[in-house]
């Protein structure tokens, strides 16, 4: 058998079975040299000082943890959310991508691309690029350019060139490939800002790495206000990088309990979910092995959420592992409830969650049944609700004229 | 008949080996077959059926169109199988090219036995790399299978040297970085990639990505040891009003082909 020279740290690239590189030949050369320059950043003190002043002054951190009282009355248990809306850009999505920015400028690459779904990654990743004088390229998939249309404008404004993707189901998994064939073609002066904790190796360690500064945060900020750890945390997961940015420092915390909810769309028992570790089976996608929604000869299937931050059928390969491992538990949201939650949150406390984080939200009533009054539950809120209106107004027939889809 | 032993034949007629690729049940089952049967009577020497997958990351838009075409119809692995069993009748080699993920579904081993049965020689796998195919080296071995990882331009010459040892019959240099599809120059950077190559492999390296006609494949013929053609051949069908139609353009750009990879053998015997 062939000896091939480990390529990157031990531990960093695989995730039990799962993780990996299934790519083609023609980036390993930029995967080597992402995971070479990233490690050596680690090490270097002006960069994590660099990355801290940005993430403080730009992006404006920390986030608040926030008691949600009147949200916590309603579901009965006590409720932090971590206030990642609060974010420069209105998401957790700027925490990874000032890092990946600031390797990429470590590389010398002067050009930037992105997939995004609900369009918050390619709003941070244009961002970013405006802010290092990157040139900037977003894939959109063509369906989530219409529901997502105020996230392609912000895009525009910063400078990003926006191509939406026709091929496919035209969402997020569509977006993806096109990046991944935009990058083979552009690797030597491209760096490709993936969104999540999925793709090749070192992106699903390294993209958590940069996420994780949610869950550091969170821990400490729980120790301050409470004394004592909370009794679960909880997240929303598409491909897992919230989730994963707020896990990372409790997964040694085996107290702890680890929920991720994944997009139940119309439920888990039709074919029209976003649910892959409940609905999905061990395979091969966008570079990693994970769970992917496939059929019986391997094809993706296709998703659906109402959020399209969460319509993707895979999942970062580091779930994967929590889920097989029992360390976490995934669950799936419907639609329907996710978007009780939404109305909830705006109601109880002011607040207007993104639609992806309002599946964490929905998840949480559930924990609270299940841990009862005394339990406190810190939930991640990965993202403000300001790029959904169109979809939630829709949804609660709030639009002249429409038809409300839900009571 | 292994396609290695198709590109010994002919190296022995002092020419590269033509390798013409064609995703399977695409324009349908019975085109895709007949397509092929046009490619094997104007001198294809192996030929390459592609698998179609969902998510196609290393292909163009011509291919993407034809294989997002097959699945439509609802084309299956074992619709692959049948066709690779008709075309190993037509007295051609044949080699699978295939995304992993679908392998992985049907699983290594009999995907490998089912292959084996049918007649194909082995494996092009665009995005699985030696470090990640230990059941698959196990599993060709057993069966005697081909393998053919391919190396790219970027490749570092430690990662040329682990890949061509890990290989079996011939090694894929994909000539350009990038998506396949046809181009109007072929790469210049292939010939220096297959010298590359030849510095750590006794294998007959293939190269891919961009000819789409006789002349090109002359050009390439004469620094490796076989030529590629996909998209070229796909557009041919794609084009076509009929698939009689499509398997005659493509048996004529076959034909241009192969004079194009014999071209070397007539300017310098």
């Amino acid at each position: 058998m062939t000896e091939i020279a480990a390529t990157t740290e031990p531990g960093d690239e695989r995730f039990g079975p799962y993780g990996g590189r299934y790519v083609p030949e023609a980036l390993i050369a930029a995967l080597d040299q992402l995971t070479e320059v990233y490690a050596d950043a680690r090490r270097d003190p002006q960069f994590q000082a660099e990355l801290d002043r940005l993430l403080r002054d730009y992006a404006g951190r920390p986030s608040l943890l926030y008691q949600a009282s009147r949200f916590s009355e309603a579901v009965g248990a006590r409720v932090l959310l971590k206030r990642e809306d609060l974010n420069h850009t209105g998401a957790h999505k700027i925490n990874n991508v000032l890092g990946q920015a600031l390797l990429t400028r470590r590389m010398g690459k002067p050009r930037v691309i992105a997939e995004t779904g609900a369009g918050q990654h390619g709003v941070a990743t244009a961002t970013a690029a405006a802010l290092f004088g990157l040139e900037c390229v977003v894939y959109m998939g063509e369906v989530d350019t219409e529901r997502q249309a105020l996230n392609v404008a912000r895009m525009q404004l910063l400078g990003a060139d926006v191509i939406p993707v026709t091929s496919g189901s035209r969402t997020l998994k569509d977006a993806m490939n096109e990046a991944f064939r935009d990058w083979v073609t552009n690797v030597e002066d491209t760096h490709y800002v993936i969104g999540s904790v999925g793709g090749p190796a070192p992106f699903p360690a390294m993209v958590r790495d940069f996420a994780a500064i949610i869950g550091t945060e969170a821990r400490a900020q729980c120790l301050d206000l409470l004394g004592r750890l909370p009794d679960a945390v909880m997240a929303c997961v598409g491909g897992g990088s919230n989730a994963m940015g707020i896990f990372a420092a409790f997964i040694a915390d085996e107290a702890v309990r680890l929920y991720g909810f994944e997009a139940g769309g119309d439920g888990i028992d039709t074919d029209r979910h976003a649910a892959t570790l409940t609905g999905g089976s061990p395979g091969v996608l966008h570079g990693a092995r994970s769970y992917v929604l496939q059929d019986e000869d391997g094809q993706t299937r296709e998703s659906h959420s109402i959020s399209a931050g969460l319509d993707y059928p895979g999942v970062g390969p580091e779930h994967a592992w929590l889920k097989d491992t029992g360390r976490a538990t995934y669950a799936p949201i419907t639609d329907r409830e996710a978007m009780d939650a939404f109305r909830l949150l705006c109601r109880t406390e002011g607040i207007i969650p993104a639609i992806e984080s309002a599946h964490a939200l929905a998840g949480a009533s559930g924990v609270a049944k299940e841990l009862g009054p005394d339990a406190t539950l810190l939930v991640n809120l990965s993202g403000r609700g300001d790029k959904d209106m169109s979809t939630a107004a829709h949804w609660f027939g709030l639009v002249r004229g429409d038809e409300a889809a839900s009571s | 008949m292994r396609s290695a032993d198709a590109y010994a034949a002919a190296r022995g007629q002092g020419r590269a080996a033509l390798v013409g690729y064609l995703p399977a049940g695409f324009p349908s089952y019975g085109g895709c077959i007949e397509a092929l049967r046009a490619l094997a009577d104007n001198g294809v020497d192996v030929v390459e059926i592609g698998l179609p997958y969902s998510d196609p990351v290393l292909d163009g838009p011509t291919i993407q169109a034809a294989a997002e075409r097959s699945l439509r119809h609802g084309t299956r692995i074992t619709d692959v199988l049948r066709t690779v069993e008709a075309t190993a009748a037509m007295d051609v080699a044949v080699v699978v090219m295939t995304y992993w993920n679908p392998v992985l579904a049907y699983g290594v081993e009999r995907f490998a036995a089912d292959l084996d049965a049918a007649g194909g020689s082995g494996l092009i796998t665009p995005d699985l790399i030696p470090d990640e195919a230990g059941e698959w080296l196990a599993v060709s071995e057993n069966l005697d299978l081909e393998r053919i990882f391919l190396v790219a331009p970027s490749s570092t010459p430690a990662r040329i040297a682990a890949t061509t040892a890990a290989c079996r019959g011939w090694v894929y240099a994909a000539s350009t970085m990038g998506v396949t599809g046809a181009r109007e120059a072929t790469s210049s950077v292939a010939p220096a990639l297959v010298e590359r190559t030849r510095a750590s492999t006794e294998l007959p390296i293939g190269v891919g990505l961009g000819v789409s006609n006789g002349s090109q494949a002359a050009e390439v013929a004469s620094y490796a040891d076989g030529v590629i053609v996909g998209s070229a051949l796909v557009r041919c069908l794609l084009d076509a009003d009929s698939e009689a139609a499509g398997a005659a353009a493509a048996g004529a750009l076959t034909a241009d082909l192969a004079r194009g990879v014999r071209t070397r053998a007539v300017v310098s015997p």
